[in-house]
């Protein structure tokens, strides 16, 4: 087996709380993804699945064991790296084409040159037309087309998703969905998609990793064999989709229940 | 404007039905409605200006005295005529457009000098953790202590000139602009900041692309006040000995007696800072031309 693009070693991540206690947030985590494998990370409201994208971006350090990307042992923000933040990102004083070109221009292309990147980008997530509008001038979904795109200017070879989608409209969520893998396709990125939603990581990952209620660490994986090119909105209706459907959901269970029983004694 | 009429013109029900003839309604409604809100204010002022003269003019049955004694109080005629004695021959200073002239003069300094290092030490402090932790008892000191008091060691140190003026309007405007410009650095949106070093920013990138844009509306929102506080630090310095300026215009109104004087003086300022008022907020909508619409009539 070749060596992984991404690789998680018996990674543990604790955070210190605002009262001063420890918050273990991965325990022991292990986690390895090929080169060019689409990869969908599934568990229960804070099981830390963000805090693994974080850390495989370089963003945050493990507390201890290893993270290595591309056989290389991660310190500070990769160049490789695209993250698409579950939040909007994108500047909010800077025009769809200069949030577009921002990348380009801070590994130093000069203007003309990232303006037209960045057209070309604009043009290929279906924005054309928007250049000058300023985020709070478009809509969730095109803001988050936006985010796409000023994120995939740059060719990350790994991606980074967390819950891309998770704000948007179902309807607008398959349309964007289908237009993720398209681009992918056309890249072949290695992708991390961090989501709660076991259908959304069925329809696009290759591989489904469920992490447990929180601290997270792998509960198991699972290799989703559905042919390519996918079409978001049908491949639900295939029975080998509801086989995995059931499958992973009868360990998945068992996770949301916990989240959510300490989910409620904390309220009570 | 009220928030009725902002709801109703981002209603999207409204604005889906809306025929050229509500439309047109609308406008006219609005229009009554401006003219109606005109008409108020100045019958208040006249209201106001009314009983200020007759209480200073009509003796109450011609025993008592006046109402209001003018003395003391002045009143509206007689500051007009003041106001029309200085506008023609001049103060006692001087013509009185060079007393207008000087102290916009030392404002306009102190402010920009003000805003200057407030901006530069807010965000060098703002972000870098170790500067903020060492300097932060000597700010907080500083700003505690009434700093108007500054003003007579600026005219002994620095002289009967603008400049001890400058100083105290800088001193004034710098905290207030400071104390902003350190906030809007420390509100950065964290996610904003990570999404810019992942797309490859430097340190120096991450300032003037992230942090400096988003502390900006947070600095543009002081220099408002600010303003302010550099007039009161020209006018003050002025009243403690200056050669020149509306602050000199009142001390000497002040010290002969004349009431009419020092409104006649204090309406000039109030043009002068609603003036710059208005210059302020044309700048602000022209830097921050991304920000969606806020409630920009909500000021009266």
């Amino acid at each position: 087996m070749p060596t992984p693009t991404i690789e998680l070693r018996h990674v543990t991540k604790r955070f210190l709380t605002p009262s001063g206690t420890a918050y273990t947030a991965l325990r022991d985590l292990d986690l390895a993804v090929q080169e060019g494998e689409f990869c969908a990370v599934v568990g229960p409201t804070g099981c830390g699945k963000s805090t693994t994208l974080a850390l495989i971006s370089g963003l945050e350090p493990p507390s201890d064991g290893e993270v290595r990307v591309r056989d290389e042992v991660v310190r500070g923000v990769g160049r490789d790296v695209g993250y698409v933040f579950q939040v909007d990102a994108v500047f909010p004083w800077k025009s769809v084409l200069d949030n577009v070109a921002t990348g380009p221009r801070f590994r130093g292309v000069d203007r003309r040159d990232a303006e037209d990147r960045a057209r070309d980008w604009i043009k290929r997530v279906g924005l054309a037309g928007f250049e000058r509008y300023y985020p709070h001038q478009l809509s969730g979904g095109m803001r988050k087309r936006a985010a796409l795109a000023q994120t995939l200017i740059n060719e990350p070879r790994i991606l980074l998703m967390d819950e891309p989608f998770s704000a948007l409209d179902v309807q607008t969520r398959t349309l964007m969905e289908n237009e993720l893998l398209q681009l992918w396709s056309a890249t072949r990125a290695s992708v991390v998609f961090v989501t709660h939603d076991l259908e959304e990581a069925i329809a696009l990952a290759d591989r489904v990793v469920v992490i447990t209620a929180g601290p997270g660490t792998v509960k198991g994986t699972y290799r989703v064999d559905l042919p390519r090119p996918r079409n978001v909105a049908e491949i639900r209706f295939q029975p080998e989709f509801s086989r995995i459907y059931r499958e992973i959901w009868d360990d998945l269970r068992d996770e949301v229940l916990v989240s959510y029983e300490r989910s409620k004694r904390s309220v009570s | 404007m009220s928030a009725l009429s902002a709801a109703s013109r981002n209603d999207p029900a409204q604005s889906a039905e809306t025929s050229n003839e509500s439309a047109r309604a609308r406008t006219r409604a609005r229009a009554t409605r401006r003219l109606l809100v005109n008409v108020l204010r100045i019958a208040f002022a006249v209201i106001v200006l009314g009983f200020w003269e007759m209480g200073t003019t009509i003796d109450a049955n011609h025993r008592e005295g006046l109402w209001i004694d003018p003395f003391f109080y002045g009143r509206p005629s007689g500051i007009a005529t003041q106001l029309w004695i200085w506008i023609t021959n001049g103060t006692a200073q001087g013509p009185l457009w060079l007393q207008v002239a000087t102290t916009l003069e030392e404002a306009f300094l102190g402010f920009l000098i003000g805003v200057g290092l407030g901006v530069v030490f807010g965000v060098a402090l703002g972000r870098v953790r170790l500067l903020s932790d060492v300097f932060a008892p000597y700010i907080k000191a500083l700003n505690a202590m009434p700093r108007v008091v500054l003003g007579s060691i600026f005219i002994i140190t620095i002289g009967y000139n603008i400049w001890s003026k400058v100083a105290l309007a800088v001193v004034l405007v710098f905290f207030v602009v400071f104390f902003n410009a350190f906030q809007g650095v420390r509100e950065v949106d964290r996610v904003l900041i990570a999404n810019a070093r992942i797309l490859g920013a430097s340190e120096r990138q991450l300032s003037t692309h992230v942090i400096f844009p988003s502390a900006l509306s947070w600095i543009l929102a002081s220099l408002h006040t600010s303003f302010g506080f550099a007039l009161v630090g020209a006018v003050v310095g002025e009243y403690l000995g200056a050669i020149h300026g509306i602050g000199l215009v009142i001390s000497t109104a002040q010290a002969t007696f004349n009431p009419n004087g020092v409104f006649a003086a204090m309406f000039i300022l109030a043009v002068v800072a609603l003036t710059a008022e208005v210059v302020l907020t044309w700048l602000e909508n022209r830097l921050i031309r991304w920000r969606p619409n806020t409630i920009t009539d909500v000021r009266i």
